[in-house]
């Protein structure tokens, strides 16, 4: 590119915004925020929204991630019909109500987490995944009901847990309240624990605040996609209080992993197979994961079709006759 | 020590420096005028009773983080007798922004954990205005855990701006020291009273106050995040703190209308600092009371009702289906 060194000295995260928002029309192409290759759509959707040059690992809706996650069918979504409501009646510069129904039409979803009962490999699990599209993918009182009850069918069903992270924090709107659901989700884990009946904690872009410092950070394993921001305050917050440049890579996934706080950082497209291993283990499951059926279901993986990859992401959003 | 008012005690602070002035010429002067200084401080104790009926949100944020509020050590100092301060995580370091011990509270042995601001700046700066570091909420949970194995009731003093936003603090993990706590304390096998004394700040605040009840002291505030940072997030601009406290609802008062906070304990007129001894005399009520209660219950029931509790947190819809 003739502008190349122009780019270069232009902060990588002013960068992103302009040249995904701006620039590239939505169709046929994209462009990676991180490397900026101009990349074919579909290519990158077939790549589980991992760059293909870089591997940087883009975010990834709610919805998307679930049906990528789990296999295809027998699912059953928890807690669908549960709606935020507003009882402080909050008003910044706009009101709750009128953020929320923004939201709520820009992601077709009625709140922030998503919670599905379905398997894995074949091993019935419930798996919840945060829509960082919906308000920041901040924690309200939907959010830990969600999370509670997806606790709860575990507990019925002895099924792991798994939760795909993505969220700035406390949702502000609702306050205390909002603060309180890090304590109940955190109380639901202690019940899950009792029952030795896995969590798995997957961190993804971004994991901050409140989410972190509850359910986040209490997996049985912490798993941390690449170079996901993690952790309690935002970088902005310990710049102004500490007036120091931060160190690089700090509150990456590898950062946490080198000062331990997670167990390992795992690449989007090996998630399936990993933890699907790491939860035989954990069951006591005899099964071995035979890689063969691994790349079986739903097909997303390497060698896909075209066809397949439509077909997955034509079902978006799910359809589940099961669910209530 | 001089009181300190704040901007909005104005009319009261030139009240007081009037009566001031009047003892001082009373003690030069063979004129009586104590009937004058009478007169004065019945007019300066309504006018703070109403200033003090109708105070804003950011107001009370503002008594909750006075200059002069009482701190931890001091409520334990005026509550509790024999106090055992206990240092240390075990791990790392002592962090003097959370204090605890055993101690005893008219007979009763307890535990007792407190965020503790400093005072003059060199303490400030040595309890890190009350921030506390990972090992802080690290060696708050060991000592709950102490507590727990000798049956001793636990009770916390909540007085924080936040949980410490610093390098060290995220590389030894503060997401993770605080999540651990919400998850032990939600299980910990003996009764636990939670108190919010001054500043409520967030998950700094809320990780030492998971337990079997949840007081407030009257001017005391708890929020998920402070005024100012709402503030700049929501409106772009920490000026505009006074109504962010509005909207969040962070007095006693509004959380108690919320339903999620249990009792409000009252302040002496004016606030906590303006009578420490009868401030603590209330929450010492409070305090005993509470305890009592819990105490009676079976260890199965009161953890199924702190589960209970937690779990009933929020508000939502559901349309039936």
């Amino acid at each position: 590119m003739t502008l190349s060194w122009f780019h270069k000295l232009v902060p990588s995260k002013i960068r992103t915004e302009a040249s995904t928002k701006s620039t590239v029309p939505e169709g046929l192409w994209c462009k990676c925020p991180s490397c900026n290759a101009i990349l074919y759509k579909s290519e990158v959707e077939r790549n589980l929204e991992v760059c293909p040059k870089c591997s940087h690992h883009m975010r990834i809706s709610a919805r998307k991630r679930l049906h990528l996650f789990l296999d295809p069918g027998n699912r059953l979504e928890i807690g669908e019909g549960l709606a935020p409501l507003d009882p402080l009646k909050f008003k910044d510069s706009k009101k709750y109500k009128d953020r929320l129904q923004q939201a709520q039409k820009a992601t077709g979803e009625k709140d922030a987490l998503i919670v599905v009962a379905g398997q894995l490999l074949g091993l019935p699990v419930v798996a919840g995944a945060f829509n960082f599209e919906f308000m920041g993918g901040s924690m309200g009182s939907v959010v830990g009901e969600r999370f509670v009850r997806g606790v709860n069918h575990s507990l019925e069903h002895g099924a792991p847990f798994v939760v795909f992270s993505a969220s700035g924090g406390a949702r502000m709107q609702e306050s205390l309240l909002s603060l309180f659901q890090m304590a109940k989700t955190s109380a639901a884990l202690g019940r899950l624990s009792k029952a030795r009946i896995p969590f798995i904690s997957v961190l993804t872009d971004p994991t901050m605040g409140g989410v972190s410092a509850s359910f986040a950070m209490l997996g049985d394993i912490n798993i941390a996609e690449p170079g996901a921001l993690i952790g309690f305050a935002g970088p902005r917050v310990i710049e102004q209080t500490v007036r120091e440049k931060l160190p690089e890579g700090f509150q990456r996934s590898e950062f946490l992993l080198e000062h331990g706080a997670v167990d390992m950082i795992v690449d989007r497209r090996d998630l399936r197979e990993r933890i699907a291993a790491l939860l035989a283990l954990m069951t006591r499951d005899g099964r071995a994961v035979a890689p063969a059926a691994a790349k079986a279901p739903p097909a997303i993986g390497e060698g896909a079709g075209e066809a397949d990859l439509a077909r997955c992401l034509s079902a978006l959003p799910m359809d589940d006759p099961e669910a209530e | 020590m001089d009181l300190k008012f704040l901007d909005f005690e104005q009319p009261i602070a030139e009240l007081e420096a009037k009566i001031e002035e009047l003892r001082h010429v009373g003690f030069d002067n063979e004129i009586n005028i104590s009937e004058e200084i009478s007169r004065l401080e019945e007019k300066s104790r309504k006018l703070t009773e109403s200033v003090f009926s109708s105070l804003s949100a950011w107001q009370i944020s503002q008594i909750s983080r006075h200059p002069q509020r009482p701190h931890s050590r001091d409520y334990i100092d005026l509550i509790f007798q024999e106090f055992h301060e206990l240092h240390g995580d075990r791990a790392f370091a002592d962090d003097p922004a959370i204090i605890g011990g055993l101690a005893r509270l008219d007979g009763t042995a307890v535990l007792v954990i407190g965020h503790q601001k400093g005072r003059d700046t060199k303490e400030k700066i040595h309890r890190n205005f009350g921030m506390p570091r990972p090992e802080g909420y690290r060696k708050a949970l060991r000592l709950m855990r102490l507590a727990e194995r000798f049956r001793l009731p636990i009770v916390c003093l909540i007085d924080t701006p936040g949980a410490y936003p610093g390098i060290n603090a995220e590389e030894r993990g503060q997401s993770e020291a605080i999540a651990r706590n919400l998850f032990e304390m939600a299980q910990l096998q003996t009764p636990i009273v939670c108190v919010v004394i001054g500043e409520g700040g967030s998950g700094g605040a809320l990780a030492i106050g998971v337990g079997d009840r949840l007081l407030m002291l009257q001017y005391s505030t708890y929020s998920v995040i402070s005024p100012e940072g709402c503030a700049s997030i929501l409106w772009k601009s920490a000026d505009k703190a006074e109504l962010a406290a509005e909207a969040m609802g962070i007095t006693s008062e509004r959380l108690m209308e919320l339903g999620l906070i249990d009792s409000i304990v009252p302040e002496p007129l004016g606030g906590a600092h303006r009578d420490r001894e009868r401030m603590a005399d209330n929450l010492k009520t409070e305090l005993k009371r509470n305890l009592e209660e819990l105490a009676a219950l079976p260890m199965e029931e009161l953890l199924a009702m702190r589960y209970e509790r937690l779990m009933g947190y929020g508000v939502y819809e559901e349309p039936a289906t």
